[in-house]
């Protein structure tokens, strides 16, 4: 086997595959990327929507909910196939990577809701109470007093969400985006040996979520000494 | 004109009355104090005054204005007027102890920032925490964090301030020190009202006190009546059980 290696190594390493697995790992890392910075931000702002006690916000928050709660339990190829077949006829011609990347946000969104609220609620009643008193807004009191107070508890958890979602992502293989699980699938279909193949893909995801294990391994030293 | 008149104030929690009409007026610097049993409403009082627990009736006027505690612009220009300083400190953890003190002034009463920062170290030299301006909260003793708090409060300037038992938290060692804090606030003409068991400072710093039990006021008067001559027979009891201690 090993012999096979070094003998298919210079083919496999040629400037044609290496562009096409950097292309293959673009994507990967563009979907986690989009998606989790939208959903990041959407995941904000639903849960802020479910700690506010406006009535106004009523109808708002009780569809966040029910999308919340639904889309953390449908698998995630699941959810590529709905978008796939609700956006196919409504905006034909969107690229798969679109369609996938959608997906991503939808998925995202509904899990690091969970996460940021689990934060904000981590934060004590009488922190909230001292700025309500000092006249802080709704908004003050989020950017000034509550978020930072909420990073040690949301950190960990998103980053660990995040590694994860790079794995998931291989899942739009499926749908027929090139991204890395795909990338490989084809590459040994050309025939290379599916060790060197997958081996390098592996190393790939390796290479893009291990310097986030290390961030977030720094990130929460650094929140926790603070 | 009272400076804070408060008038038949009743407050519920879940439909379970714990104010049941309290009338109390106070003028401008006075000091008055609230005494009486646990769960007799003395901190639902001050919370329902400064708009953390709404009241279910009644009204407060602060210097003639009726309060609406519905309406944020009521609630924001009470706020500017009133501070509060909480049994358990409530400083914010992320932010330094000079950033404690002069954020309000800086983010919500947009002065300017030297300005702010120079009277917050003024009130920080005050309390006797100057040299702590740049610690966290969770490196401070109570003592240190209640001395802090009450910086925080007076940096915005009240002209009513209310005091939470802001020392039952704290080490008797550290009673003291917070004591004297508020003792040289009494000149500065700031009306304040003050929950609190050390019966020994509030006959000192009171100019009244009011006895308080199952959410009503039974008796006010200057300390000298409420502690050597009690009318009411409550008061009697009370006092008398406390000062035995």
């Amino acid at each position: 086997m090993f012999e096979r290696l070094v003998e298919e190594a210079p083919m496999f390493f040629n400037y044609h595959n290496l562009v096409f697995i950097s292309q293959a790992m673009g994507r990967t890392l563009g979907m986690t990327v989009i998606g989790c910075s939208v959903g990041f931000f959407f995941g904000l702002l639903i849960a802020v929507l479910r700690q506010s006690s406006m009535i106004a916000l009523m109808p708002l928050r009780v569809v966040a909910i029910a999308y919340v709660e639904t889309f953390r339990r449908i698998p995630f190829l699941v959810i590529l196939f709905i978008v796939l077949f609700v956006i196919e006829p409504l905006l034909p011609g969107t690229s798969l990577f679109g369609i996938a990347t959608v997906s991503v946000c939808l998925l995202s969104t509904a899990f690091l809701s969970e996460i940021i609220r689990s934060g904000l609620e981590s934060v004590p009643q009488q922190q909230i109470e001292g700025a309500r008193t000092l006249n802080f807004g709704a908004l003050q009191m989020l950017f000034m007093v509550v978020l930072p107070q909420s990073w040690r508890v949301i950190v960990p958890p998103a980053t660990a969400f995040v590694v994860m979602f790079i794995k998931d992502t291989s899942l739009a293989s499926q749908l027929g985006v090139i991204e890395l699980t795909f990338a490989g699938k084809m590459l040994v279909n050309r025939g290379f040996s599916p060790v060197l193949g997958f081996g390098v893909i592996l190393i790939c995801y390796f290479a893009l979520s291990y310097p986030l294990s290390r961030l977030s391994a720094y990130l929460e030293k650094r929140l926790a000494s603070s | 004109m009272h400076h804070l008149e408060i008038k038949d104030l009743c407050v519920s929690y879940d439909k379970d009355p714990v104010l049941k009409g309290v009338t109390l007026s106070s003028d401008k610097g006075e000091v008055v104090s609230l005494i009486g049993p646990s769960g007799s409403g003395k901190s639902t009082l001050l919370r329902a005054l400064i708009g953390l627990t709404p009241p279910s009736q009644g009204q407060v006027f602060v210097g003639g204005e009726a309060i609406d505690y519905f309406s944020r612009r009521s609630l924001r220009t009470l706020r500017g007027e009133m501070a509060i300083v909480f049994q358990q400190y409530n400083l914010f953890q992320n932010m330094t102890v000079l950033r404690n003190v002069s954020i309000a002034p800086i983010k919500i009463q947009k002065r300017s920032r030297s300005d702010a920062e120079k009277e917050a170290k003024s009130l920080l030299e005050k309390v006797g925490m100057a040299d702590k301006q740049d610690a966290y909260p969770e490196e401070l003793s109570g003592g240190q964090q209640q001395r802090v708090a009450i910086a925080r409060a007076l940096a915005t300037r009240p002209e009513i301030l209310l005091l939470d038992e802001v020392t039952s938290a704290l080490d008797p060692e550290r009673v003291n020190e917070v004591l004297d804090t508020i003792r040289g606030l009494t000149s500065a003409g700031i009306t304040m009202i003050i929950v609190s068991h050390e019966m020994a400072f509030v006959r000192e710093i009171s100019t009244r006190v009011a006895m308080m039990d199952d959410g009503q006021i039974v008796e006010i008067g200057p300390p000298s009546q409420i502690f050597d001559a009690p009318e009411q027979r409550r008061t009697r009891d009370f006092v008398s059980k406390i000062l035995k201690h």
